[in-house]
């Protein structure tokens, strides 16, 4: 610091880079306070307890019938499609994890990792698409069903989405344990698969965990996917689980991304539709929290 | 109980644990299905971009990639949309860049171990889970109502939307925030990857820390940093739902003459043919998607490539 002018000119680029630095959480609060914004209005025409706990959504039903805005249909058709594609890309993307870092030759893990990379930048309307032209009717025609349009469907697809994300993350934590666990396990008489299944799962586990909660919060998020393949209709689960699963579903991020272009700035359904943002917001919040703490908790470890 | 050898047995002395031992048996069953798993992704993955091609291929042809889509059933071309993306990837990256190297420096020199950066990283990993859709009504909330609506209550006392429209400002500006992270991330590596002995040397020579940084940490960075913007852009090329509501027109023929001008977008056209467009023809809607993903890989290709490339030179 020779001269004042200088001085200046550095606390003036601190200054700038601090707040680059802050411009994250300014941002992350910034997008929860303006979406909550837009949707507390709509609190004053239509209770939260409504909101809540109302079976329906039909947002341009007429009065006296309507409209309904009720969360409940959107959170089921959500939490069914997500289900079905974790309990889908939770097993297959760990396998890919567990034997490209494991079990696969130099040669053919040189092939699969770039595989799975190139999955994770294919554009998700992209997958919507295939999921419109080629799943639906396949759903439509294994199952003699009406439309393919179905929470099955969306499920598939968006163990698509959810696999690159699993999988990738699951791998770094795989990877990251260190080569003496196994070879200590090996030198004690254990096969490979021993050690993996006994000791270096274990000591991955919490950033597979964390693989999972951002594979979830992937699915949960994703919007075109289901738009396309999932029908965006449906009602809560009167006719049993697999009817459910087999039939169109709502889903919260289908409902806004299908709804937000028709909706008037300003009317109670437009209200709605931030709302069902707020929602999914906060799911999505948890889902990360818990996935950064996991993976900090995993670090430590690692560190000891 | 087949006495062949077990392709899954570890080298090295077994120590009395025979080949065909309970252990191994289990072994070979285990890689087995661990092997059949990771086929039930590689499979549908190698036929999905089969099937794209496949269909998409034959559609590919100059009038397609040069003329305007024809307005009753969206045949002909997607210029316009090609357009658009091209307008929106370089509006988005010009905006998103400034604000995530700032934000890496200030992570990686200035703010060492306070517990603001703790909740930066929180911010960060959250903003990158903020699901794309979201993004969407923020930017409408935000970008498009509150900035654009004030500038032309306020600034212009215009009658008509001026600013307060969706148009490909707002588009870059939601895609700035949704790339952000991304950007943020691989500049901060880039910015770790650079060895302390160089700061120390050029502080040792009597530099300032931001006379450092800039001559000396930053170039040495620079292809990390460009990395990022790569991947930022490829994100952004393919990103529909954060745009579809602040951005994206579904039918223009002519090119947007300007920022607040709405632009046809190459997602959200192949997302609106789909599912909008009366019986499509499936080589239409290949051709569209091959474009779009063909874009997309291409940019985040040469990122990575870039990145090997970077990592390969590094002379230290």
């Amino acid at each position: 610091m020779a001269s004042p002018k200088r001085g200046f000119k550095e606390r003036a680029v601190e200054g700038v880079v601090f707040s680059g630095g802050m411009a994250s959480i300014v941002l992350v609060v910034l997008i929860f306070l303006f979406v909550l914004k837009e949707a507390m209005p709509l609190l004053r025409e239509y209770p939260l307890i409504r909101f809540l706990t109302d079976r329906g959504w039909q947002p341009t039903l007429a009065a006296p019938e309507g409209p309904w805005f009720g969360l409940m249909p959107n959170l089921w058709g959500s939490f069914l499609v997500t289900a079905g594609a974790v309990a889908l890309s939770v097993p297959l993307a760990l396998s890919t994890a567990i034997f490209t870092s494991e079990v696969a030759p130099g040669w053919l893990r040189d092939m699969l990792k770039p595989l799975v990379e190139l999955l994770a930048s294919v554009p998700s309307v992209a997958i919507g698409f295939v999921g419109a032209v080629a799943i639906n009717p396949l759903v439509k025609d294994l199952f003699g069903l009406d439309t393919g349009k179905s929470a099955m469907a969306g499920s598939i697809m968006l163990a698509f989405m959810a696999a690159p994300t699993i999988a990738t993350i699951a791998e770094d934590a795989i990877n990251a344990v260190p080569r003496s666990f196994r070879d200590g396990s090996l030198a004690l008489g254990a096969t490979r698969w021993q050690g993996i299944a006994s000791i270096v799962l274990p000591a991955a586990k919490p950033g597979i965990l964390a693989a999972v909660m951002l594979g979830v919060g992937r699915a949960v998020g994703e919007t075109m996917v289901v738009i396309m393949v999932t029908g965006n209709a449906g009602v809560l689960p009167d006719k049993g689980l697999w009817y459910a699963f087999t039939h169109s579903v709502r889903t919260i991020t289908g409902t806004i991304g299908a709804e937000a272009l028709e909706v008037a700035n300003g009317e109670p359904h437009y209200r709605a539709l931030f709302m069902l943002g707020v929602v999914l917001f906060t799911i999505t919040f948890i889902l990360n929290a818990i996935a950064h703490y996991s993976l900090g908790k995993g670090d430590r470890r690692a560190q000891a | 109980m087949t006495p062949a050898v077990d392709p899954g047995v570890a080298p090295g002395p077994s120590l009395g644990v025979g080949s065909r031992s309970r252990a191994h048996r289990g072994q070979t069953f285990a890689f087995g299905a661990l092997g059949f798993g990771t086929m039930l992704i590689v499979a549908p993955v190698l036929w999905f971009f089969g099937y794209v091609v496949y269909h998409g291929a034959s559609q590919i042809s100059w009038t397609f990639l040069t003329q305007p889509p024809n307005a009753i059933d969206a045949s002909g071309g997607i210029f316009p949309a090609i357009v658009g993306t091209l307008y929106l990837m370089v509006g988005t990256v010009l905006i998103a860049m400034p604000l995530g190297i700032a934000g890496a420096i200030y992570l990686t020199e200035y703010a060492g171990h306070s517990p603001i950066v703790r909740l930066i990283r929180l911010a960060i990993v959250n903003l990158a889970g903020v699901p794309s859709i979201v993004h969407g009504l923020f930017g409408l909330g935000f970008f498009v109502l509150f900035v654009g609506g004030s500038i032309d209550a306020f600034v212009l006392h215009a009658s008509r939307p001026v600013w307060g429209q969706p148009c490909i400002l707002w588009g870059c500006c939601t895609l700035a925030v949704v790339i952000l992270p991304i950007i943020i991330t691989s500049t901060e590596e880039a910015l770790l990857a650079v060895p302390s002995s160089f700061r120390e040397a050029s502080l040792g020579l009597g530099a300032t820390k931001w006379h450092t940084i800039r001559r000396v940490v930053l170039p040495a960075a620079l292809p990390g940093v460009l990395t990022g913007a790569i991947l930022g852009v490829g994100r952004a090329a393919g990103e529909t739902a954060p745009v579809m509501i602040t951005c994206a027109a579904s039918f223009m023929p002519t090119l947007p003459r300007g920022l607040n001008d709405q632009a046809m977008l190459l997602p959200y056209h192949l997302y609106f043919v789909v599912t909008q467009v009366p019986n499509p023809s499936l080589g239409l809607q290949s051709g569209i998607a091959l474009v779009l993903i063909a874009l997309v890989i291409s940019i985040n290709a040469s990122g990575i490539f870039l990145r090997m490339r970077a990592r390969r030179a590094r002379k230290w």
